[in-house]
């Protein structure tokens, strides 16, 4: 292996550290010690505030309604796209992931432009039947699947052709039939990057805010979730508040990332 | 110790696909059937009405939208800051990925995790996060907000793990053998690393530095807060679709987005292109 | 009459595997599917479990239709080169595994599990994970397995392929005293043909798809019905337009014998106790012969030296086909 001459060593180091540190490590500090600055004053007001508790409640079933939806259509897909042959096969997994560099605001409007129910292809016959889908919890769990959709199949997908087919062909041939053979040896054998991608499709849901503010109409304790409550108490110079929702926000999708940094074994087998 | 949670797109080190693959059988036709119905719901016709809609509007609104000034403004800063931090990225990132994987040293797993923040912070907090050493009040004294920097600081903030995560991973499971023939070929360090390792690392850096881009065009949340939005200077393309939509102005909205979705899909083919190179390549 | 494949095909794509391939495999014995690789072996095994469908022809096991069943109902015992051991259970889950399926009472199934871990020498194994095995013990394992079912029939594919030479020849031996004990049809898939001659009471030679010979052992060594078979079962050389192995050539050093090809030595490797000619006739440039160091030595051979070769009597030969002289 290359050695690196020590002031070179000595150079990276400290332009990477110090990029590293001027970049994220301090801001992300100076948030933290921000929010705690009356000590739990801010948490107290932020979750006193009724529109916050709504958006955080918001927050809670878009993301969880979003990430079983992610769950299921993800793992089935990836099923499809590995195991299975069938045309179109090659552009449906490009498309896959598509949604990773749509921007958000693309994505909002995407949805608007079809679901609103004054003029959307398919809002306007929803409408009549009842349903509303923008400015509506419908629409905003269709964005936040949107933006999160390919998470779990980008975790699946590489361990499912990893793993290979012949456990499933000789739980087959041991009389196991399609049902058993999911329950008892593939979804065991994918089992840590189903975890992996939910809970990284739950970090990237609770974060998500360009598209959920278009489709939700952002109105006050009704389609707000905690990002949009950021932006809005920010802007009103409720500073404490919008930090100590924000603090909220980062703690839980900070957490995501480290369980899943904690229990993701060395060499998942 | 390595953390590498965040999987970055562009499967760059793809496993190949599994010898066996079957024909569908009713329960999985069935399956496909409702997945790609679900598909077409949420992405497919959404991201078609947002095409519709620009060609519906006809070739001279599209001119027209795109040749507004504020628009135009909009969509040349957006292109700039973000080939200026992929440029970045493309260094800095690949010098993370180098320290991460060939230095030893106290501390050295706390930068893994750092990396990862960037990606798991929702971006409306991430703009927050920099408005507090950044912005005013800022204890440092630097204000950048409601300036250009402060576009090019969210980007370099929400685009950093892309190269570290893409790089990273190939480096590690780079064979040194090849270097050590270099070396003892006569190879100085320096050469070494321009023959030897840095083509091998050349995919892997251009993967990293499209999706740094795509998401640089793309990014909004993260400069809600920090730039102001002031148009014709710190305007960037996702918030001139937003101020269209606010406006009611849903076509002029769309010209402007399929902007964007034609940058994003051409990243993802690119990765996808890329990738199978390097698949390849073995 | 206990597995019966009559006109079974197979195509992927342009390449076909299995050309209208029939064939019977007899019940209660050890029966190896031997050819090269890519002859469409395992493919036939394949389709006999029912992980793999033929496009034309039927499939018979134990005088039942199985053609259309899918391989859960077949209840076929099925061993795969690469193990297929279910890495999340234990040894004694992946054995119980069959039964659980089946809804045993699980008294018996513990007992069954124990019983067939004793048979194949796992029983202080029981607990742990397949990866905390070594190749040859997962295999057994496997086999395990696939037997407690009680299968049918016992399909093995290349069951030993992906383990080291000493290991491979242990099993293979406690395969054939196994098959001794248990007596359930076995069929094994294998492109070596010492393993096929050694462990198999039945041979199917496969090769482009087609069946080639069917027989003994001793048959398919005795009386190969071409010179691919011939060719496949071990080493051989040419003289006088006919294949015959070379430890089955009496060299002479003197033209007394009627119909004897003269030729001369060009090339002399000693092996530890075998010595190999190359022999130069008028026809082929290079006859390969293998003598005994004690009959080399007799005969004082050396490069250059005169001698006449003549096929040893009882020795087999085969007349080249047109198709083998292309390889």
């Amino acid at each position: 292996m290359v050695r690196t001459p020590a002031p070179l060593r000595w150079l990276l180091r400290v332009v990477t550290i110090g990029y590293l540190f001027m970049l994220i490590a301090w801001p992300v500090s100076l948030v933290v010690r921000t929010t705690f600055e009356g000590g739990l004053a801010n948490l107290q007001t932020a979750l006193s505030d009724p529109e916050v508790v709504h958006a955080l409640q918001m927050t809670g079933i878009v993301a969880g309604v979003a990430v079983v939806a992610n769950l299921l259509f993800g793992v089935g897909i990836s099923l499809l796209l590995v195991r299975y042959e069938f045309p179109g096969k090659r552009v449906l997994s490009t498309l896959i992931d598509v949604p990773l560099s749509v921007s958000p605001v693309v994505v909002g409007l995407a949805l608007l432009l079809v679901y609103n129910s004054r003029d959307g292809w398919l809002g306007r016959p929803l409408d009549a039947a009842g349903l509303q889908v923008i400015f509506a919890t419908p629409g905003m769990v269709m964005a936040t699947v949107f933006v999160a959709l390919p998470l779990v199949i980008r975790e699946v997908v590489p361990v499912l052709e990893e793993v290979g087919d012949e456990q499933e062909q000789a739980a087959r041939s041991l009389g196991a039939n399609g049902v058993q053979t999911f329950w008892r040896v593939t979804l065991p054998s994918i089992k840590w990057a189903v975890v992996y991608g939910v809970v990284l499709s739950l970090a990237r849901s609770l974060g998500e805010f360009g598209a959920v503010k278009i489709v939700s109409g952002n109105v006050v304790e009704k389609t707000q979730t905690t990002t949009l409550v950021v932006e809005q108490t920010y802007q009103n110079f409720e500073q404490g508040t919008a930090y100590a929702a924000a603090f909220l926000l980062a703690f839980a999708s900070v957490l995501c990332i480290v369980i899943v940094s904690i229990l993701r074994p060395k060499d998942p087998a | 110790m390595s953390t590498v949670v965040t999987r970055v797109p562009g499967r760059v080190a793809r496993r190949r696909r599994s010898p066996r693959t079957g024909a569908l059988g009713v329960t999985s036709g069935l399956g496909l059937g409702v997945a790609m119905l679900w598909f077409s719901l949420l992405v497919l016709i959404p991201l078609t009405a947002v095409v519709a809609t620009t060609v519906g509007g006809g070739w001279d609104s599209f001119v027209a939208a795109l040749t507004n000034e504020q628009t135009a403004a909009a969509v040349r800063l957006t292109v700039e800051q973000s080939l200026l931090v992929t440029a970045v990225n493309v260094v800095m990132g690949t010098a993370i990925a180098w320290v991460l994987v060939r230095d030893r040293f106290w501390g050295r797993a706390a930068l893994d995790v750092v990396i990862d923040i960037p990606f798991a912070l929702p971006t409306i907090v991430a703009g927050l996060v920099l408005l507090a050493l950044y912005g005013p009040g800022s204890p440092l004294g630097v204000d950048v907000a409601n300036t250009g920097s402060a576009v090019f600081l969210a980007l370099a903030f929400v685009t950093l793990p892309f190269v570290v995560r893409t790089v990273q991973p190939v480096l590690e499971e780079l064979e040194h053998d090849a270097e050590e023939a270099a070396a003892s070929l006569g190879a100085t360090g320096l050469t070494t690393f321009r023959r030897i390792i840095l083509p091998s690392l050349a995919p892997a850096i251009a993967a990293g530095a499209a999706l740094s881009f795509a998401r640089g065009i793309s990014e909004y949340g993260s400069l809600v807060l920090l730039s102001g939005n002031l148009p014709l200077k710190t305007e960037v393309a996702s918030v001139r679709v937003l101020t269209y939509v606010e406006n009611g102005d849903p076509a002029a909205a769309a010209a402007v987005a399929t902007i964007m979705l034609a940058v994003a899909v051409t990243v993802i083919v690119l990765l996808d292109v890329l990738q199978r190179r390097v698949a390849r390549r073995g | 009459m206990s597995i019966e494949v009559a006109g079974v095909s197979k195509r992927f794509g342009d390449f076909v595997a299995l050309d209208d391939v029939s064939v019977t495999i007899p019940s209660g014995q050890l029966t190896a599917l031997l050819g090269p690789s890519g002859g469409g072996k395992s493919t036939l095994l394949r389709i006999i479990a029912g992980l793999e469908s033929s496009d034309t022809g039927t499939i018979h096991i134990e005088g039942t239709e199985a053609t259309h069943l899918p391989a859960q109902k077949r209840n076929v015992g099925f061993v795969f080169q690469h193990y297929a051991a279910f890495k999340h259970m234990s040894v004694a889950k992946n054995v119980a595994f069959g039964l659980e399926i089946r809804r045993r009472p699980k008294n018996e199934v513990r007992a069954r599990v124990d019983e067939l871990l004793r048979l194949v020498h796992l029983q202080q194994f029981a607990h742990r994970l397949p990866a905390q095995l070594s190749g040859g013990q997962r295999q057994r394992m496997a086999l395990a397995r696939a037997l407690a079912v009680e299968p049918t029939v016992l399909l093995l594919d290349e069951p030993f392929g992906a383990l080291d030479a000493k290991v491979r020849k242990e099993l293979r031996d406690w395969l054939r005293r196994l098959h001794d004990e248990v007596h359930v049809t076995t069929v094994f898939v294998t492109h070596d043909q010492e393993e096929a001659l050694e462990v198999a009471d039945e041979i199917v030679v496969i090769n482009e798809g087609r069946i080639e010979q069917v027989g003994t052992p001793d048959q398919l060594y005795d009386e190969p019905a071409n010179d691919f078979v011939m060719s496949f079962l071990g080493p051989v050389t040419r003289l006088d337009g006919e294949l015959v192995r070379p430890h089955d050539l009496d060299v002479l050093d003197h033209d007394r014998v009627l119909g004897a090809t003269p030729g001369t030595v060009t090339r002399v490797v000693r092996v530890g106790f075998e010595v190999r000619l190359a022999v130069r006739t008028a026809v082929e440039p290079d006859v390969s012969v293998v003598l005994t160091r004690a009959e080399a030595r007799g005969l004082g051979v050396d490069v250059g030296s005169p001698v006449w070769l003549v096929p040893t009597r009882g020795a087999t030969t085969v007349p080249v086909m047109p198709r083998a002289t292309a390889g």
